[in-house]
């Protein structure tokens, strides 16, 4: 029997005891390890000067964007100033462009029986760049909701559940007392001061663009804290479409009714009414309702983008 | 020269702009950035109520404070900035 063996038996060594895993090559000579040790230190180096290399790089770009950065921010700041410098001073009457506000300050009140010129003046004078921004706004719904919207149509399959799993998540906040509470509290006030600014935009600041923004601020209200199905009840999304198209139709067709009117010399049958009642500005008062509620439609259009799934049709 | 109380509000609200304007781009997380934007609305609408124009102030915040701030913060909240940013805290990536 081996003594090996034997020794192994008794506990006294392990067996494998001289046996390494790797079998490392003795150095032989004092050259061969001096020329490890360099090959070693070479690639040590060439790493290290690589990440060294990288770092600067990246430090450069860093600075190179800063500098670029700050050199375009210096050279807009210096346009606006310049272009601030030559502008008339606030409140000094300004000799190119006063003809047309004499006008407006002048003859506004009787040419569109608005108490308040701005709202003569963008529904009246103006109101061709009104219905272009009506139009804009709505384009610009229908193009996002083209883009996001997420019904059961466009939806991948088996991803239903991840959806209202997030949904649920995220939008329990509805279910959050403190949210309902203040929103009780604050729905009707938010609603009924944008029903006054909007209707009364011929009289006092406001109109239609305010109004519709501040109603549609309580509508999101309205959402976050009783939930998108309480909305849902009142203002499914065809309907939003359906109604802001109608609004839109009613601005073209009676803006140019005027229009048509206005450019062949015919007489139209609008009464201004008396400045100052709520029934007064001719056409303003339907037109600022219109744009109002195509504004507001377009808010909470989208806010409700971000209900999770079946948006709109079903 | 004696400046009116009004025109030092304006001056402080002027420099609270400039103020507001700025440290969005110093902010570390889009939600500080969300919240300096509307607290810049806010100021822009009491400006325009001091120049004298309340058709403004009241878009302005309706719509610059209130709307779009909520409109960003839900896009915050629907692309998980939130979450994004601990799982960038919780790895310090190749940035120093």
């Amino acid at each position: 029997m081996n003594e090996k063996f034997r020794k192994w038996l008794e506990g006294e060594g392990d067996l494998l005891e001289h046996v390494s895993d790797t079998e490392e090559k003795p150095y032989s000579s004092r050259e061969e390890i001096k020329h490890e040790v360099k090959r070693i230190n070479d690639r040590v180096g060439v790493m290290s000067q690589g990440r060294h290399l990288i770092r600067a790089e990246r430090r450069g770009f860093y600075a190179l964007y800063r500098i670029v950065a700050v050199v375009s921010c210096v050279f807009l700041i210096g346009v606006l100033l310049f272009t601030i410098a030559n502008l008339p001073r606030y409140g000094e009457e300004n000799p190119r462009a006063t003809e047309v506000t004499r006008r407006y300050v002048e003859k506004g009140i009787e040419e569109t029986g608005a108490v308040n010129i701005v709202s003569g003046m963008i529904l009246d004078y103006r109101a061709f760049d009104t219905l272009g921004e009506s139009h804009v706004l709505f384009t610009a719904l229908i193009c996002v909701m083209i883009l996001l919207r997420m019904d059961k149509k466009n939806m991948r399959h088996g991803y239903e559940d991840f959806y209202t799993i997030r949904d649920e998540k995220y939008f329990d906040i509805s279910r959050d007392s403190i949210m309902r509470t203040v929103g009780l509290i604050l729905i009707p006030c938010i609603f009924l001061y944008g029903i006054y600014v909007l209707l009364n935009g011929q009289n006092s600041p406001g109109g239609g663009f305010s109004g519709g923004a501040v109603m549609g601020a309580g509508l999101i209200i309205f959402a976050s804290s009783f939930g998108f199905k309480s909305v849902d009840r009142v203002l499914p999304g065809r309907r939003i479409s359906f109604i802001t198209l109608a609004a839109l139709s009613f601005y073209s067709f009676a803006k140019g009714y005027v229009f048509f009117t206005g450019a062949n010399g015919i007489p139209n049958h609008i009464p201004k009414g008396v400045p100052g009642a709520i029934l007064s500005g001719g056409l303003i008062l339907p037109l600022d309702i219109a744009v109002g509620i195509v504004v507001c439609c377009t808010m909470y259009g989208f806010y409700s983008l971000f209900k999770r799934g079946n948006n709109g049709s079903d | 020269m004696t400046a009116t109380l009004g025109e030092i509000l304006k001056i402080i609200l002027l420099v609270l702009l400039i103020v507001c304007a700025v440290s969005v781009n110093f902010t570390k997380t889009l939600l500080q950035a969300v919240i300096i934007f509307m607290s810049y609305s806010s100021v822009m609408c009491i400006l325009w109520i001091l120049m004298e124009s309340p058709d403004l102030a009241i878009t302005e915040a309706a719509v610059g404070a209130g709307i779009s701030g909520t409109l960003f913060l839900m896009t915050l909240r629907r692309i998980e900035a939130e979450n994004m940013r601990r799982r960038e805290t919780e790895d310090p990536g190749q940035e120093e």
